[in-house]
């Protein structure tokens, strides 16, 4: 039993990996490329598009964050994280060459082998949507699989608009639309003004030929989500990305719970019908 | 269920898993079972309760001891009687031996390529804990099939099952607090134990339930079992279950509990419950942990460890910038709503298996068989509510 005990996957320990690149996204949030250091088990690390990993600190703690780099290259692993807590600002103060510890990949991602040869839809408002652009680059890097692209984005304020340059680049491919819209707009501010869900009415959707991609705060989804139905959009098509309190990675610790789902394993990323009763409940 | 003249024959005619042990020579057992390598485990009294303690002799168990359970109360009193498994009960089930309290998962060390991790997996151990009941043994299914049979296998977890041996002790005598009858969990052991004692006067009626089991039934030579004593320990078996004043009718779970979602009674009990943690730390199944990182002096060295973690507490549902439950209603909702509905979506199983101790531990005394009902009843607006206390 002690060899068995031995050999079976330990989902606890954590793994060093060096930081190899350190893109800067936005004033509290970077990107970390990270290199796990041991070979074997860097080549034996792989990953679907939309898992996240548990990232370390030594001596400091583990945060989850999506993996936005593409699933094809899984020796390099970018994670996009904003300093917001105790974890992700000692780790905004790191360099290149210094070290993290990764556990993962955990967690069901987006749908995207699913929606190849289908229009995408892709909904998301305010901070912290990384997420969903490691799928957007996903689907344009394999552009000629997916039907036409739509880019729905609301911010409060024009200074929430990050990666202003992706959205520019996406713009440009064929077949795609973006459309960005503040609530809080400034003079600046040359899109639509008001909240995300009023982009809806600016686009087509076949809602049969249509798989809705959604991230951002619960309201967001609660609000847009029954307009898309209503524009014949089934359940079933439709994705959101929830977040709960992550610590295990593996269904086990019960923080994450939302209902009979732990958001950790069944989730982050759920199929609309099965959390439909879940969403907006208070306390779940 | 069996039909009572079935079980009685399965108990009397399995001559080889079953048998009868005088009551006085119980000591051959610890015995045989510490010539087996175990340390054997069994209850004691301490500060007016019992807790598992290891054992060498049989006069070191709760003898002549009865331990009396109401909401919110805990009494043990001498019945100047012989009897040995009189207490039915203390605050731990077998969860301790199996999913720790506290179980070091592994330390890292800083080193020049940044960090090594080397877990720390307990050391194999056989232990034998005698005294079991039932509901503890349900508890045992239930926290194997979620840290052995789901969709990862946990290897503390695993290592510490793997050295457990169950003498387990068919109730014959109900607290005011038990409802296993009505969960189907006993009162009497079902699956799980490797030897299951009936006590009867006397006698102990001794069934093997395990290979292992058989194996030490058979070196105790003991005399076999008689259909007149196995009648006598079903008829009292019996008797306890039909005693059991207090019963959970979980036939409209889950739905009938998701349902109730907004019903008044949340507040109603939101205004007794004090969110201790006592109910999630004695139950047999509460599985909730969370993990702590211990850094050394030197900064070179991390311990981490799993402490058992309760739903109850105020950062259970914390996500950065907002608590998903901040408020006791909202805790005390997610418990129940869990041990007795989502934990059948998620486990295929009830995660309550009628022990009562949480109504026994319970500080003021929620009682799960009271809430329940008053929560499929359709709600009126309670007489008062939480945020009306919380206000005076």
């Amino acid at each position: 039993m002690q060899a068995e005990a031995d050999s079976m996957v330990n989902h606890y320990v954590i793994h060093p990996a060096t930081i190899v690149e350190k893109i800067r996204e936005a004033e509290d949030i970077n990107t970390y490329r990270l290199q796990l250091v041991d070979e074997q088990t860097r080549q034996q690390f792989r990953f679907k598009a939309g898992q996240f990993n548990m990232v370390y600190l030594f001596g400091v703690g583990e945060v989850a964050i999506s993996i936005v780099s593409d699933p094809d290259e899984p020796e390099l692993l970018d994670h996009t994280i904003r300093a917001v807590g105790r974890t992700t600002k000692a780790i905004a103060d790191l360099q290149p060459g210094e070290t993290l510890g990764i556990r993962g990949p955990f967690g069901e991602g987006w749908p995207l082998e699913e929606a190849k040869g289908r229009n995408v839809v892709i909904v998301t408002g305010g901070l912290g949507c990384a997420p969903v652009v490691g799928a957007i680059e996903y689907i344009f890097r394999r552009r000629a699989q997916y039907g036409s692209v739509k880019i729905l984005h609301g911010v409060k304020t024009p200074h929430d608009l990050l990666y202003r340059e992706r959205f520019d680049a996406w713009r440009r491919h064929p077949d795609t639309e973006v459309l960005l819209t503040s609530d809080q707009p400034d003079k600046t501010w040359c899109y639509h003004v008001g909240v995300v869900t009023e982009l809806f009415e600016q686009v087509s959707i076949d809602p049969a030929k249509s798989t809705v991609l959604m991230c951002g705060p619960e309201i967001m989804m609660r609000l847009g989500v029954p307009i898309l139905m209503r524009r014949g959009i089934p359940a079933t098509a439709i994705y959101v990305s929830l977040e709960r309190h992550m610590e295990c990675g593996i269904g086990l610790c019960g923080h994450c719970q939302m209902g009979p789902y732990f958001l950790c394993k069944d989730g982050p990323v759920m199929r609309y019908d099965r959390v439909e009763q879940w969403l907006g409940r208070t306390g779940v | 269920m069996l039909e009572r003249d079935e079980r009685i024959r399965i108990m009397a005619t399995a001559s080889e898993t079953c048998a009868v042990l005088p009551s006085a020579d119980l000591q051959w057992l610890l015995d045989a079972l510490s010539a087996k390598g175990y340390r054997v485990v069994g209850p004691i009294v301490r500060e007016g309760s019992v807790v598992w303690e290891t054992i060498s002799s049989v006069s070191e168990l709760p003898i002549g001891w009865r331990d009396q359970q109401e909401p919110g109360r805990y009494r043990l009193e001498q019945t100047g009687s012989q009897e040995i498994f009189g207490v039915v009960h203390g605050p731990q089930s077998l969860k301790p031996f199996i999913f720790a309290p506290r179980e070091p998962l592994f330390q890292i060390k800083r080193s020049k390529d940044g960090f090594t991790t080397s877990p720390t997996l307990p050391q194999s151990e056989k232990v034998a804990v005698i005294g079991a009941r039932a509901c503890d043994l349900a508890g045992l299914v239930i926290q194997d099939r979620i840290f052995l049979n789901d969709t990862y296998r946990d290897p503390y977890y695993a290592t510490r099952r793997d050295g457990l041996f169950v003498v387990a002790v068919n109730c014959t005598r109900s607290l005011q607090t038990c409802f296993c009858a009505s969960m189907e969990t006993g009162p009497r052991a079902k699956r799980g134990f490797d030897l299951a004692l009936t006590e009867v006067d006397d006698r102990l009626l001794v069934e093997a339930g395990s290979e292992a089991g058989r194996d030490l039934l058979s070196n105790l030579s003991l005399s076999t079992g008689s259909e007149q004593l196995s009648a006598e320990a079903v008829t009292r078996i019996d008797a306890c279950a039909g005693g059991q004043v207090r019963r959970l009718d979980h036939s409209r779970l889950p739905q009938a509990l998701y349902d109730a979602h907004e019903h008044p009674r949340w507040d109603e009990v939101a205004g007794r419950c004090l969110a201790c943690t006592n109910c999630t730390m004695v139950c047999p199944t509460c599985f909730c942990h969370t993990v702590e990182e211990t850094l050394d002096l030197s900064r070179q060295q991390t311990a981490h460890a799993r402490l058992w973690d309760s739903c109850f507490a105020q950062e259970h549902g914390y996500i950065h910038g907002k608590n998903i439950r901040p408020t006791i209603k909202d805790r005390y909702r997610m418990w129940l709503t869990h041990k007795l509905a989502s934990w059948i979506d998620q486990f295929g199983t009830s995660g309550c298996v009628g022990c009562g101790r949480c109504i026994t531990w319970c500080p003021v005394g929620i009682d799960l068989t009271e809430e329940l009902p008053a929560l499929l009843t359709p709600g009126t607006q309670p007489s008062i509510t939480s945020q009306q206390l919380e206000g005076t």
